[in-house]
């Protein structure tokens, strides 16, 4: 890894010549009035705080610039449902509602999909050397910008979906959630660009979760008699819900926050409706709508309000979802 | 047969016929079909996970191809190019580098060398993991507050003039790079033996050199590598720049003006028919540019796929 030709030398060489000092009793420390390791040990401290502080900092802006729509809108914000610019009143519950439902139906696809990867890629239905590029595939989906998902989104996926849509509309159109005609873009379609998006997350954690089981439980549970699938619902699943769990929080977390692919299928529309084939709207959708021609400070402060919301939300699910998957050690450095 | 007759309270065995029987017997039916339905289930919803992927590379490929011509890596957005477009995210990219390369190294220097398993290194650890999950609209939503709204003072003096600028959405990148490169790093240092650092110690090298001559030296393909994913998914990141950078149609004018970047004029420009073979076309280069990173670091690192 390292030339050893290369720093060694050095440091033998530099020390070397402080060697005498040591002969007299003294420490190296007392050499130097200003030591350079200490300075460096503190630089470092200093350095990794201030990095941390990052997080407080942008808490502590964006609550401060929401503040002003806080104190004229107060808790009411979170369930009014106006939200018109030219009157300058606000509103969050479309969006809030948004969010949840979108990100919602997308833990709801992503989940079943993203276990089944995992236990393809970590069992052995397939040979070894399938199966780490297997998993390296799928986790590339991860890599595309959002934006680049969002276009293949609005102008592929879409018009792919417009017969399902159509069909689950004619079939169980008495459902509420199914209950209006599909145009195209809607929550569904959100939903489904979302669980694309969470798709490596799930299956990667889930996959490290259950390569992580001790290959005994395996065994045990197989001179038992079990099948592999008994052994996979009774022993693994079991075994490893909590990181499970964990992974799931995390992409729902994801799910949340993601605003591009999401804005460009969910359709952008401010009226709340039950039916999940029509058009809706999410914070970070409003967001990347509204904020670069916001003007009035009222109107920044609504968003930023909106803003600190989506901060509040992610803030809990990630905190519970590193809790989880730490707790159990399950993270790699364990 | 005899280890049997030895617990006198268990039925005697069945005869040896039986016993081959039972053994060799298939399982019922319905426990072979919930085997064979299950797999069959999770092999085609790995299928439908492949799916999206490949079909966005699929159509990225055949639309965008139509459009790569010279101009559009020479000329600005007006001119029918997008040259401006690559200029801005590069910039905006490099300003991001900049700030979080470094402070992202020496924090997990910090983790991983001193702080270890130390009260505050664990703090720190834990925040950078929830930083990680902070929505990257949010940060923008912060590179707004801190820069575009207000500008910025030191006691009264302004020092940034408020407004959209390259300024703004590099600050903005740089916060979503910054825990990307520390938690990357860290696992970096981490995986350089301890001897190593020992035997460095033993020949006399202070804190300072053994960091930086041994262990840093050691670790950097694998901190080039955490490093190179970081700047990819900062190159690909759109929603921290909609409003930071915002976009222009022309050449970039300096630090403190608008600023465009690829991933903004697809976002912008996805609406109007005549501008989407562009579009395409700048998706074509954007994920090109992105996966070749992500490709360049798994070479730099190429044992690690082996160690998984």
């Amino acid at each position: 890894m390292i030339d050893p030709s290369q720093p060694v030398p050095n440091i033998v060489a530099s020390t070397a010549m402080t060697l005498p000092d040591l002969r007299e009793g003294e420490g190296l420390e007392s050499q130097t009035f200003f030591s350079w390791d200490q300075a460096f040990r503190w630089l470092v401290l200093g350095i990794s705080l201030a990095t941390a502080g990052v997080l407080f900092w942008l808490g502590g802006v964006i609550f401060q610039q929401a503040l002003p729509a806080i104190r004229q809108f107060g808790w009411a914000f979170l369930w009014n449902q106006d939200w018109d610019v030219g009157n300058l009143t606000f509103g969050a519950l479309p969006y809030l509602y948004g969010t949840l439902v979108s990100s919602g139906i997308a833990l709801l696809i992503a989940l079943p999909v993203g276990l089944a990867v995992a236990l393809i890629t970590s069992e052995n239905f397939l040979p070894g050397w399938v199966r780490s590029p297997l998993a390296f595939v799928v986790e590339l989906i991860a890599a595309i910008p959002s934006v680049v998902v969002g276009l293949w989104g609005i102008l592929v996926m879409v018009p792919w979906l417009q017969p399902l849509q159509l069909g689950l509309h004619a079939h169980l159109g008495g459902l509420p959630i199914f209950g209006t005609e599909p145009f195209g873009s809607s929550m569904l379609a959100a939903g489904i660009i979302l669980a694309i998006m969470i798709l490596p997350a799930i299956a990667a954690i889930s996959r490290e979760v259950l390569i992580a089981i001790p290959p005994d439980l395996r065994s045990a549970s197989m001179s038992l008699g079990a099948t592999r699938w008994e052994t996979i619902f009774r022993v693994l699943l079991p075994a490893g819900t909590s990181g499970i769990i964990g992974a799931a929080m995390l992409a729902l977390g994801r799910a949340l926050g993601e605003t591009m692919a999401v804005t460009m299928v969910i359709g952008n529309s401010d009226l709340l409706s039950v039916s999940i084939l029509d058009p809706g709207n999410t914070i970070p959708a409003i967001l990347a709508n509204q904020f670069p021609e916001a003007l009035d400070d009222i109107h920044i402060g609504a968003l930023m309000y909106l803003g600190l919301i989506l901060f509040a939300l992610t803030f809990a699910v990630n905190v519970a979802a590193v809790l989880m998957i730490r707790v159990l050690g399950f993270k790699r450095d364990g | 047969m005899n280890s049997f007759s030895m617990r006198p309270d268990v039925d005697p065995p069945p005869p040896e016929s039986r016993l081959i029987e039972d053994l060799t017997r298939s399982l019922p039916w319905y426990r072979q079909g919930f085997t064979y339905g299950m797999t069959a289930i999770a092999f085609g919803f790995t299928a439908l996970a492949l799916l999206p992927l490949l079909a966005i590379l699929f159509t990225i490929l055949r639309q965008g191809i139509a459009g790569l011509k010279w101009q559009i890596f020479t000329q600005p957005v007006v001119e029918g190019g997008f040259a401006n477009a690559i200029q801005g995210t590069l910039l905006m990219v490099g300003l991001a580098s900049l700030v979080s390369i470094p402070l992202g190294i020496l924090t997990a220097i910090y983790l991983s060398e001193f702080g270890k398993n130390s009260a505050i290194a664990n703090i720190v650890r834990f925040i950078l993991n929830i930083l990680t999950g902070v929505p990257s609209i949010v940060v923008g939503v912060f590179a707004y507050g801190v820069i575009v709204f207000h500008g910025v003072n030191w006691f009264g003096n302004p020092i940034l003039a408020k407004g959209f600028s390259a300024l703004a959405g590099g600050f903005a990148l740089a916060i979503i790079m910054l825990p990307l490169v520390t938690l990357a790093t860290e696992e970096a240092l981490k995986l350089v033996p301890l001897p190593q650092r020992l035997a460095s110690a033993a020949l006399g090298a202070n804190d300072f050199q053994t960091t930086f001559r041994v262990v840093i030296a050691a670790a950097l393909p694998a901190i080039t590598t955490g490093v190179l994913l970081a700047i990819a998914r900062a190159g690909g990141e759109t929603a921290p720049l909609i409003f930071t950078a915002l976009f222009s149609q022309n050449w970039i004018e300096g630090l403190m003006s608008p600023t465009p970047s690829l991933s903004v004029f697809i976002y912008n420009a996805y609406n109007f028919p005549d501008q989407l073979q562009m579009v395409w076309t700048a998706s074509l280069v954007l994920v090109s540019m992105v996966l070749l990173l992500g490709l360049v670091s798994r070479l730099v690192t190429r044992n690690r796929l082996n160690t998984r």
